[in-house]
């Protein structure tokens, strides 16, 4: 099992989301961070002054999925939240070591 | 031809017949009294919520609360004050050019008979209160975010005992700048000269926040800001038209020239954004908003509709400069900008009242100067009473913060609280539990 954290542009969470579905990921978890990358930040106006915003809002997306579904996750993943700008964001898969469900006590593969 | 030459007199002699018995006997205008009233109600609305609102959204989040119960806490406090012994001393009857004394300590006298013009005294003492309580809110902007709870409370009762009710009598109660010819229709100097001055002084004084010209101290709500700019718009017709303390052809036109003025500092403010930044910021054309009501106070009586363009004009493109330069290149943190809003619209405004004031300026004309003055002479009283007010209030406000800050040992929280906000240091709540 992989958990697969994405960090894309917030407009871009709901693609990912039905893109992930059609391959058959059942679960996806979502949080609205903030954080900079290569984008740096923005600016903002206040009262006659530009003040620098270092860390820009992002969609962080995490993903358990079973080892056959990964490679086709990252894909649709990259799919969805790509818009060719700087900014699009990025994509960690780190070793999932278990993964169970409360409500049955289901284990592994089976929880997911 | 006959009759209408006997009716005009028969009017005349009618009118002539009149009018001093109105004068004489100081009798009750039931309109007059009715626009007063509702004049109170819209100056208090300014500060409740209008300017708590307005201040509130430029915050942070963890102060938001903070700033809300400065203001009302001050409203609280000098309602109280203003009966004790503020009226008295702005209004009472003392011979002194300085002060009105103490004979109208605790509203001594007053009761609902007593008369004060065309209006109940209770009217006019009560319509005055709402002035005494927005000037010393006024200054909160300068230290929010840092300030103790208790030195705040201490410092706004002191300063509006010694700094604003002298200098109301000195302008509006009988005292030696009225008697000057000063024009300060609703508060040029006597409210924003008097709390921008002091906020300069406090700001100095009590220094800049930690991360002060960092993003981290961008407003948190200006959705709240919006509301409360719009509610300060609205209840300055209040604050303006009523000063003329009847409802007569200077009330309506002191109410027109302040939503003229407020139009154009707003979109002059936004101009200059726009064509510096390439973008007109919300908060930018509120602020220019402030700045054009600001501006028009002291001229609101005097000037007429295109000489109130003129004023607003000059409120919001000075007032820009103001705020830029104080704050960017000086480094001084009046935190919300009160002296570059309040204080320099201020001295603009009270400065352009001795010009635009003239009947004689064409399509700027204004109401006219009073007799025996001319512009030369007009503008000099105006730069006396700018001088008088702003160098009183310095000198003032320094020694009062120094009293201050020895009673409550220090007038600012500790670094960590600051971190943690003065919601919780001060008040052990928070503004939002979402």
């Amino acid at each position: 099992m992989k958990l697969i954290t994405a960090i894309v542009k917030p407009f871009k969470a709901d693609d990912v989301r039905e893109a992930l579905s059609e391959i058959g990921v059942s679960g996806v978890t979502l949080t609205e961070v903030k954080g900079f990358g290569r984008q740096k930040g923005h600016t903002e106006l206040y009262r006659g002054a530009e003040y620098v915003i270092d860390f820009l809002p992002k969609s962080k997306m995490e993903i358990a999925v079973s080892d056959d579904l990964v490679d086709r996750a990252i894909e649709a993943i990259c799919k969805a939240a790509g818009t060719g700008q700087i900014g699009d964001g990025k994509i960690f898969v780190t070793n999932l070591e278990q993964s169970i469900r409360i409500r049955t006590g289901e284990t592994g593969n089976d929880a997911l | 031809m006959l009759k209408k030459l006997f009716t005009n007199k028969f009017l005349l002699a009618g009118a002539l017949l009149f009018v001093p018995t109105v004068a004489s006997a100081q009798e009750i205008n039931g309109a007059d009294t009715a626009w007063i009233l509702t004049s109170t109600a819209l100056v208090l609305f300014m500060t409740l919520p209008g300017l708590s609102l307005f201040y509130g959204g430029l915050v942070r989040t963890k102060n938001v609360l903070s700033v809300l119960m400065q203001c009302f806490s001050i409203a609280v406090a000098i309602s109280i004050l203003w009966l004790v012994v503020g009226y008295s001393i702005a209004f009472g009857p003392s011979e002194s050019a300085y002060w009105g004394g103490l004979s109208k300590m605790f509203f001594s006298g007053i009761d609902t008979s007593s008369v004060s013009g065309t209006i109940p005294e209770a009217t006019f003492a009560g319509f005055q209160m709402t002035f005494a309580i927005i000037t010393p809110a006024l200054i909160v902007g300068a230290f929010v975010e840092r300030i103790k709870f208790s030195s705040m409370l201490l410092f706004s009762i002191l300063w509006t005992l010694v700094v604003y009710f002298p200098i109301a009598n000195w302008v509006w109660g009988g005292g030696w700048l009225g008697q000057m010819g000063l024009i300060d229709f609703a508060g040029g100097t006597v409210v924003h000269i008097t709390a921008g001055v002091a906020a300069l002084v406090l700001a100095l004084m009590i220094g800049q926040r930690k991360d002060f010209l960092q993003s981290a101290s961008l407003p948190h709500n200006l959705t709240m800001s919006f509301t409360g700019a719009a509610m300060l718009w609205v209840g300055w017709f209040g604050f303006n038209a009523g000063s003329q303390l009847a409802a007569d052809g200077v009330a309506g036109m002191a109410l027109f020239v302040t939503h003229i003025s407020a139009a154009t500092g707003a979109l002059s403010w936004m101009v200059i954004e726009w064509i510096k930044f390439g973008k007109p910021s919300g908060l930018g054309a509120i602020t220019g908003m402030v700045a054009g009501l600001a501006t028009i106070t002291p001229a609101s009586g005097s000037v007429g509709p295109a000489g109130a363009l003129l004023v607003g004009l000059a409120g919001g493109v000075i007032c820009y400069f103001a705020t830029t330069y104080l704050k960017q290149r000086m480094k001084i943190d009046d935190s919300l900008d009160v002296f570059p809003v309040h204080g320099v619209g201020g001295m603009v405004g009270t400065f352009l009242a001795g010009i635009l004031v003239s009947a004689n300026l064409g399509i700027f004309s204004g109401n006219g100067l009073a007799e025996g003055m001319t512009i030369g002479s007009q503008t000099g009283v105006q730069i006396v009473g700018i001088l008088a007010t702003g160098t009183y209030t310095a000198i003032v406000t320094f020694v009062l913060v120094k009293v201050v800050g020895a009673i409550t040992s220090g007038i600012r929280v500790t670094d960590e609280q600051e971190q943690m906000g003065c919601d919780i240091t001060d008040h052990d709540e928070k503004g939002y539990s979402m």
